[in-house]
């Protein structure tokens, strides 16, 4: 935790943690504190009186379809997320970690969507799956099956699981590819001289020996699919249609800014702070034990 | 080497030949498209190849941006990225590494309660508490400027945690001869700690310089004037005006704008980033 040796008490320390405590006090901790004291108000139409409702707010949620709906969406779409994005990367790992020749230029070619914020993702997606232009689109028509995200409530859903999966493959990629790439050679040796095959050898030795980084990725995904991936579907689909893509975040946003529920808002957030809180100890207590398998 | 299969291996390189073309082909796509005028982006179906507008649309997106859309042309907007972009990063690295040297180096009473209070904003993202902290941002009248795009973001205890770890491997011994010496806390900071962290800055510049370009969200919220507009936040205006007319050529010039930065500071610092980003997430 603390050096052995260190300074003398005197005002300096205060000093350099002010700014990070100031900020994190004042763009944190207060509006945190807010929501959740706004959370247990009612406010009548015109802003003019508050009441104090206790879990009237949280109860109404609990028994709104619309929510319990966007909750339901939330789950299928970070599991979907997860599940693709860490499917394709693992595999992808896998073959990088065998090949001798290129490994290096692979992952060149595969690290950069990392960089690609999830709006513009998005943006890319959409083109390609455009309803009158897409190219992808063009070759659904050919094969005769028909696509149009803007009307299917499915087809909406797989657009954003497709372009949030695809934007989170060059980073499960570089964790599966470092987890790999850390298992000691004399193991897998070892194992081939007994005559297992590659296949053999991934299933009872490498994917075993990676299941730390598996359980971190897993964590780190969800976090993804359920905060970051606001830009998504604020740029694709706006929620819908009829609220087949309307996940927890874009909620929050829409009921604050667009419908004004601040009681409602608020306590959406608090629920949604509990998530997060509960995944950060999670991922706090992998840190910690390292997982045994 | 542990065997010679030259059948698995070509297997091996097949499957990474298809992830690279599945992860590329958006990007490709991109690019044809910014390269086509406004009537060839309009015939089904579309090209596969590039055309030769690409400077003309270029031009044209940087300096006037897209008619009808509400957003300014792309290239304020990218300067408007890059502000937000650099304010966040190094306001991160600094608030931090100070946080950390303090945490680190001296006894103290609360050190603690700072550190947990640190560690609280790392289960606070934005996302969860954006009217609270719109509210906050209003009355402190930050709307509509760099400082209230970029303060906000600024904590972060990832960053603090990373130079902790750092800082903690770094042997006692320099402490003890740099008090020898007579170096004051600050010096001490400045001849000695910093420069042994200056690969980890590095890295740490490079994650946190993304994170700042990509955010969408904040800026959406606290940005009202058309000039300080982000150009990530600017696509998502763009798709909307895209409803009634889709020029797709500059939507898609625009998108290649707003990825093009942090592509290539992923791509010139691979290696650091790499090391930085497996290291430090743990």
């Amino acid at each position: 935790m603390i050096k052995r040796v260190h300074f003398n008490v005197s005002a300096l320390p205060y000093i350099l943690v002010a700014p990070q405590v100031a900020i994190t006090i004042i763009f944190f901790i207060w509006p945190a504190t807010q929501a959740l004291y706004q959370s247990f108000l009612v406010e009548d139409a015109f802003g003019l009186s508050t009441e104090f409702v206790w879990f009237d707010n949280y109860k109404e949620l609990m028994n709104d379809p619309y929510y319990l709906g966007a909750f339901k969406t939330t789950v299928i779409f970070s599991i979907l997320v997860a599940g693709l994005s860490m499917g394709v990367s693992l595999i992808l790992a896998a073959m990088a970690d065998r090949v001798i020749k290129g490994a290096t230029t692979y992952r060149t070619l595969l690290i950069w969507p990392y960089a690609v914020a999830p709006a513009i993702a998005g943006a890319l997606w959409v083109f390609i799956f455009d309803p009158t232009l897409g190219i992808i689109t063009y070759i659904f028509n050919f094969l005769g099956y028909s696509w149009n995200h803007k009307l299917n409530g499915d087809q909406a859903m797989l657009l954003v699981v497709i372009a949030a999966a695809w934007k989170q493959i060059s980073y499960n990629f570089l964790f599966f590819l470092a987890g790999m790439q850390a298992i000691p050679k004399s193991l897998i040796e070892a194992a081939a001289i007994d005559g297992a095959g590659p296949t053999k050898r991934f299933w009872t030795i490498i994917f075993p020996l990676i299941s730390p980084t598996t359980f971190f990725l897993l964590v780190i995904n969800i976090v993804y699919a359920f905060f970051e991936t606001f830009g998504i579907i604020h740029a694709v689909t706006q929620g819908g249609p009829a609220n087949s893509t309307q996940i927890l975040v874009y909620k929050v946003f829409n009921d604050g800014f667009v419908g004004l529920d601040l009681g409602g808002s608020a306590a959406q957030s608090v629920i949604l702070m509990v998530i997060v809180i509960i995944l950060t100890a999670v991922q706090f207590r992998y840190v910690e034990k390292k997982v045994a398998y | 080497m542990i065997e010679n299969r030259p059948l698995t291996t070509f297997f091996s390189h097949l499957v990474l030949l298809c992830g690279v073309l599945v992860v590329a082909f958006p990007l490709w796509v991109t690019f044809v498209a910014s390269t086509h005028d406004a009537v060839r982006m309009t015939q089904v179906p579309l090209p596969l190849l590039p055309g030769n507008q690409f400077l003309v649309n270029l031009k044209l997106v940087l300096f006037s941006g897209l008619e009808g859309s509400g957003s300014p042309p792309v290239g304020i907007m990218l300067f408007n990225s890059l502000i937000m972009a650099i304010l966040i990063a190094v306001g991160k690295i600094s608030i931090s590494l100070l946080s950390a040297f303090a945490i680190v180096y001296f006894r103290f009473p609360f050190r603690i309660a700072f550190f947990w209070m640190i560690f609280v904003t790392l289960m606070l993202p934005v996302e969860v508490r954006i009217l609270p902290t719109f509210a906050v941002v209003a009355n402190l009248n930050m709307l509509d400027t760099y400082w209230g795009l970029s303060i906000p973001l600024i904590a972060s205890a990832t960053a603090t945690f990373m130079f902790r770890q750092v800082f903690l491997t770094i042997p006692d011994e320099l402490l003890e001869a740099a008090r020898i010496d007579g170096a004051s806390p600050l010096r001490f900071f400045k001849d000695i700690l910093l420069p042994m962290s200056r690969t980890n800055i590095a890295a740490l510049f490079v994650i946190l310089f993304i994170y700042g370009w990509n955010q969408y969200l904040w800026p959406l919220l606290i940005t009202t004037d058309r000039d300080m507009y982000t150009v990530v936040m600017g696509i998502s205006q763009m798709l909307e005006a895209a409803e009634q007319a889709p020029d797709w050529h500059l939507i898609m010039m625009t998108a290649l704008m707003a990825m093009l930065p942090p592509a290539i500071v992923v791509l010139i610092m691979q290696k650091l980033f790499v090391k930085g980003l497996t290291e430090t997430e743990k």
